[in-house]
């Protein structure tokens, strides 16, 4: 594939993507939003892990908390204004980042996986054990938020076609976001530090803040995805916290290919259809009562067999290395 | 509080943190010792008090459910360690994490499949089915007691495992240089193997005693395994002592919180850890990592 090729590709993606709604079935645009709404979820995390070189755990705190942060921002029959709320639950969790970020970046390895885990579970607790987000059954965002300029209506979120376009528009935003972040002199020391975290010290690079801001970037990302979640689903609850959330944005991340952005866009498309194919009853009947069964079986194969994912296969197709990192 | 209500909290938190100790001991070793994170641990935790269930329910005795159902979650271990751990020993964490996240989901679902999602009920052996009393309303469980004396038992057998035998030298050498150790002829890949499996029969183990006091409910293994990587992180990686501490030191925080505070009493064990993040980054007996 040429260089001008791969520059326009993921134009031509967002065009067709943009074009899905007129084929006017409502269960697969649906279906596409969430995949649009996990593909932000996993980008942010392969800042994280595959560019900064930080394995997270945790991940599902910063999707959690926007959407919490939404559902006690919403008067309770009455629209919340797109634009301050979203900042808002962005500022929410890049501020939660910070601190979290603080105390986590002074671990490694697997104490890092296993502090970012337990600051998450932390939060779960917080939601699930306190009346502040109404305990375990969640609190309910019973209007979508509107996007009003003056007296024109943007956009109308209750249409699911118009929120399918909001979701592909924040994607595609995120997507360039973290291309130019990453072609950044910022983003090429997140490579070094990922490589060779002592080198780069020795370099004079200020390696902790760059991983600070790496990690509540990451945050602030994983907290527009948790926000569309919020608006999808109607309502946030402790369940979006838990770590199996954690877990899934990881596996999206690893079964698309860490450290290739484009890839996690893939791996969440691929992990969204599997559970959707897996828990089908029409097709598996009473099995499909215990998706999970085969989806445990499916991510421990992708673990021993492809560890550079989709991406990676279609690389080593191509005769490159499957990360940018690599050839560092 | 009076005295009498003092100390049942007290032996309440002893006794927690102690089985505790049981299921983060074994978690910090395959840590300490094979560089393995393994996120699957409080799955052996669950599986032990299935069995113990099942067993107890065939036999009519929790004792001989005991001793039938520790050589099976030993079996479990060793076939697991052949047949998936193996392979990761060389690879990043990450791949480590998404394996053992598999197997939770596996060993979750395989658990629908045959105990189905009920909560289920195990009944005190009649031998230790007894209070002790304090006062003339309150009495402590001779149970409780008899799970803390365990514990430590199996702490004191630990500790001597590891530092007195010749067993216990391997592993400790098999720790600091795993390819020196099998240069002197060492079977490294059997104690990586015995290492598992024992790891794995204290976390079984301690679902199995804990059974009649917490019954047997889905997701119990998740829970544990959380509070087991907060004792993990406070003790730091790899010491037994630290783990000990560590667990003692949640046991009593979460029992009296419960008590004091009820409010905030999910957050104690985080907020400690938090502290101990800022003051001891690799936990009060790690070294430097």
């Amino acid at each position: 594939m040429n260089s001008r090729l791969q520059q326009f590709l993921p134009w031509f993606v967002v065009g067709l993507l943009a074009l899905f709604p007129l084929l006017e079935n409502t269960f697969y645009m649906q279906l596409l939003t969430k995949v649009l709404i996990m593909a932000i979820f996993a980008m942010s995390l392969d800042l994280l892990v595959g560019y900064t070189g930080l394995v997270s755990f945790g991940h599902a705190a910063y999707f959690g908390l926007a959407g919490y942060a939404l559902a006690l921002m919403v008067p309770k029959y009455e629209a919340v204004s797109l634009w301050w709320s979203l900042p808002a639950a962005i500022g929410v969790c890049a501020l939660f980042a910070l601190v979290t970020g603080m105390l986590v970046l002074r671990t490694r390895g697997i104490y890092f996986i296993m502090v970012t885990l337990a600051f998450a579970q932390m939060l779960f607790f917080v939601f699930h054990d306190t009346k502040l987000g109404g305990g375990s059954d969640g609190a309910y965002i019973y209007v979508k938020p509107a996007m009003k300029l003056g007296d024109f209506e943007m956009a109308n979120l209750e249409k699911p076609a118009q929120f399918y376009w909001l979701a592909l528009f924040l994607m595609a935003a995120t997507y360039l976001l973290l291309r130019r972040v990453l072609g950044s002199s910022f983003g090429r020391a997140l490579l070094g530090i990922k490589v060779n975290e002592h080198r780069m010290r020795a370099l004079g690079f200020p390696v902790f803040r760059y991983q600070l801001a790496s990690f509540t970037l990451s945050g602030s990302l994983a907290g527009i995805a948790g926000y569309l979640a919020a608006v999808q689903y109607g309502f946030g609850n402790p369940e979006i916290l838990s770590w199996h959330q954690s877990g899934a944005v990881l596996m999206m991340g690893i079964l698309g290919g860490m450290g290739t952005l484009y890839g996690s866009v893939i791996g969440a498309g691929a992990f969204v259809l599997l559970q959707e194919v897996l828990s089908n009853q029409a097709w598996f009947g009473a099995a499909a009562k215990h998706w999970q069964l085969a989806m445990g079986i499916f991510i421990m194969l992708v673990a021993l067999y492809m560890p550079q994912g989709l991406a990676g296969l279609a690389q080593k197709f191509r005769g490159k290395p499957a990360t940018e990192g690599a050839d560092e | 509080m009076d005295f009498a209500f003092f100390l049942i909290q007290l032996l309440n938190g002893l006794q927690y943190g102690l089985l505790l100790f049981l299921v983060a001991s074994g978690l910090t070793l395959v840590f300490g010792i094979m560089g393995i994170i393994n996120l699957a641990h409080g799955s052996f935790y669950m599986v032990g008090a299935y069995l113990a269930w099942s067993l107890s329910s065939l036999t009519g005795s929790l004792t001989a459910a005991i001793l039938l159902a520790i050589p099976l979650t030993v079996v479990l271990g060793m076939a697991l360690e052949r047949l998936l751990f193996r392979h990761l020993y060389q690879r990043d964490h990450l791949y480590q994490v998404l394996l053992t996240y598999g197997l939770i989901l596996v060993f979750e679902e395989l658990r629908s499949l045959i105990w189905g999602d009920d909560v289920l009920g195990v009944a005190v052996p009649a031998l230790l089915n007894a209070s002790i009393p304090l006062t003339e309303n309150l009495s402590y469980p001779v149970y409780r007691l008899a799970i803390s004396g365990v514990c430590l038992l199996l702490a004191a057998a630990l500790y001597f495992l590891i530092q007195k035998t010749r067993l216990g030298m391997m592993i400790r050498a098999g720790a600091s240089n795993r390819d020196m150790v099998q240069s002197l002829g060492i079977d490294i890949k059997l104690i990586y193997t015995l290492v598992f499996a024992l790891g794995i029969a204290l976390a079984a183990f301690a679902g199995m005693i804990n059974a009649p006091l917490s019954s047997v409910f889905p997701n119990m293994g998740s829970q544990v395994l959380i509070i087991c990587f907060v004792v993990v992180v406070i003790g730091g990686i790899g010491s037994v002592k630290g783990a000990l501490a560590a667990s003692l030191m949640i046991g009593l925080a979460e029992t009296f919180g419960t008590v004091l505070v009820p409010e905030v009493a999910g957050m104690i064990v985080y907020v400690l850890m938090a502290i101990v993040l800022v003051w001891r980054p690799e936990g009060l007996f790690g070294g430097r990592a």
